[in-house]
């Protein structure tokens, strides 16, 4: 366990170091953030110097070395629009990304998995036409609309919810609604089929022989193997509504990572967009290790030796 | 499904033959009330020690499931699940039917995997099925059919997927457990090597149907159903040099079977009548019955 626990951090590494260069060009395709950081009408001196300023000058592969020498450290640079270190704008949004990402994680969770049960148990059924509706409802809606609809219902409407910003509770259940929506029904999809194939199996057959209560059938022989997938899905969801959930983050003025990145692609500035990805990146890596260590307790035919 | 009837006493051994889709599996899961989707009894009736288990309740079957009759199905490797330990899934007939716990279900788990030749069962039921051989795996399929105390066990083709060798060690041990507990044992094959050496009466299916049912003895003597006699034809002979018997054409669907006899299309001796009326059971002196014209008394002068 430890050792298979040290690999993959190894491993990690290196793509966490592939993926900071990657990064790096990426941004740098976007055009010349000295453009953008300059006042209209400068002169070419002015924006030299304002490239100088900024380390730009510098060739890329100095500016690369530059950027992962800070970024051992734990240094990611220093915003261009902000002018205030990276770490310290990542950090003050995280929080409020944390609260939205896992409570939408826990919507797409609570709602997707139950029903996904049901519509297998009771598949063909009122119960299953129903889920699956609900699924194609959640696949199709986007949710900026679904956004929209919420704030003219709950808050201008029935004025039980505020419209935007993030303070208590009540600011936390529009948005998260809104995000977890669409991953709810990937969930719900996914538990289905997942499920389905588990009720088919033998070993299930076996169980009802058995003459089990239901809820153990289902709820322990059934559900625990169909768990794996899920739980893969879940992990990877849970990142994305943590970091990339710009559109809701938008629409409901919520402080979060998703419109940091989304500012900081617009605005050209290079290490704020290099800081937040990798700091995505570490999030994906922290994440996936958690599943696969998972994985080893729930699967006993999966050892952590890889 | 029609015309399934059988009985049998406690401590005997009926064997249910037929090919591939002759309803075999079918007839067993019904028993228990455990039938594929879109399947359902229409008639007739199970009766099990004086209960007609038709008319009960899921409620009430699943008390009966694994307590007073349990299944053994084919595939070992399939059928015990992988995130499970040995013991839970032999321990859990008798935790949730007979509601034992700690010591007591510790040391009935143990005498019951010891009872079906497991070395070392207090170490080997920590483990999981992946761990285990499939030989091994079936022998602990057939633990958990006895885990609840039932008086009667279906085997449905138990030994079809295991190796020849450890086939007969199983039959074995099948046979030493009915000695020593008495239970009733409903035989699924299409080996009728085994029935021989297995059952006490055998009833052979066709169709969705039995055609012949009788003592071991009889049938494999003086099979009277043509199907019967079919099927014993097709039993390879050690030394023989001829080309080895195989019934024409196909086992019929289920759904659309032809009318009158099911087995009218393929059968040697079919008469005009075959093909219109379905025969009805016919007993012969022997104590076997079988369903076919050719037995019925105004049927052709003699056969055979």
């Amino acid at each position: 366990m430890t050792q298979f626990i040290v690999r993959r951090i190894l491993y990690s590494i290196v793509t966490l170091f592939i993926l900071s260069g990657t990064i790096f060009l990426v941004v740098r395709m976007t055009g010349d953030p000295v453009l953008l950081l300059a006042e209209a009408g400068a002169s070419t001196e002015d924006l030299d110097r304002v490239r100088q300023q900024w380390g730009l000058d510098r060739s890329w592969p100095v500016q690369y070395l530059a950027f992962m020498e800070n970024a051992v450290r734990g240094e990611l640079g220093k915003s261009f629009n902000y002018r205030m270190p990276v770490s310290e704008l990542y950090f003050e949004r995280l929080p409020n990304s944390l609260i939205l990402g896992l409570a939408a994680t826990a919507i797409s969770l609570l709602v997707g998995v139950p029903a996904g049960i049901v519509s297998a148990v009771k598949v063909n059924s009122w119960w299953d036409n129903a889920a699956k509706g609900i699924g194609l409802l959640g696949l199709s809606i986007p949710g900026f609309w679904l956004g929209l609809v919420l704030i003219l219902v709950f808050s201008v409407w029935l004025r039980w919810l505020p419209t935007s910003g993030a303070g208590d509770w009540r600011h936390v259940v529009m948005p998260a609604v809104a995000l977890g929506w669409y991953f709810a029904a990937s969930m719900l999809r996914l538990t289905r089929s997942s499920m389905l194939e588990v009720l088919g199996s033998e070993y299930i057959k076996l169980a009802k022989l058995k003459g089990l209560p239901e809820v153990v059938v289902i709820g322990m022989h059934a559900f625990k193997n169909a768990l794996i997938p899920v739980l893969t899905l879940a992990g990877v969801n849970m990142v994305v509504m943590i970091n990339a959930a710009v559109i809701v983050e938008v629409i409901f003025a919520w402080p979060g990572i998703g419109r940091l990145l989304y500012e900081g692609i617009f605005q050209r500035d290079f290490p704020l967009v290099q800081g937040v990805v990798i700091m995505a990146g570490f999030m994906i890596v922290g994440i996936n290790l958690v599943v696969d260590v998972v994985y080893a307790l729930i699967d006993p035919r999966i050892r952590l030796t890889r | 499904m029609d015309g399934v009837s059988f009985s049998l006493n406690a401590g005997e051994t009926l064997g249910l033959v037929g090919e591939s889709g002759s309803g075999k599996t079918t007839t067993c899961l019904s028993i228990v009330g455990l039938l594929p989707r879109g399947a359902r009894i229409v008639g007739g009736s199970v009766v099990f020690e004086g209960e007609d288990l038709t008319r009960k309740s899921q409620r009430e079957l699943r008390r009966i499931r694994g307590r007073r009759i349990a299944v053994i199905l084919q595939d070992p490797m399939a059928s015990l699940n992988p995130l499970f330990t040995i013991f839970r899934q032999v321990a859990e007939p008798a935790f949730f039917h007979q509601q034992m716990r700690g010591k007591t279900l510790r040391q009935r788990v143990k005498s019951l995997l010891a009872a079906v030749r497991i070395p070392s069962p207090e170490w080997r039921m920590r483990d999981y099925p992946h761990q285990m051989s499939g030989g091994m795996r079936q022998r602990i399929v057939g633990a958990i059919a006895l885990a609840g105390g039932p008086s009667l066990v279906i085997a449905d083709e138990p030994t079809t997927n295991l190796d020849v060798t450890i086939q007969a060690q199983y039959l074995d041990l099948l046979k030493d457990i009915q000695r020593e507990t008495g239970v009733a044992l409903i035989f699924v094959t299409h080996n009728l090597g085994i029935v021989a050496k297995m059952c006490d009466r055998v009833a052979v299916m066709y169709g969705g149907t039995i055609v012949e049912q009788g003592p071991v003895r009889a049938i494999f003597d003086d099979p009277k159903h043509p199907y019967t006699q079919a099927l014993l034809g097709s039993i390879p002979k050690l030394g023989s040099r001829d080309p080895l018997y195989a019934i024409p054409g196909q086992p019929p669907n289920l759904a659309s079977l032809p009318t009158g006899c099911a087995f009218h299309p393929r059968c040697p001796q079919a008469m005009e009548r075959c093909a219109i009326d379905e025969p009805t059971n016919v007993h012969a002196g022997d104590g076997s019955v079988a369903r076919c014209w050719l037995l019925a008394p105004a049927a052709a002068p003699s056969h055979g």
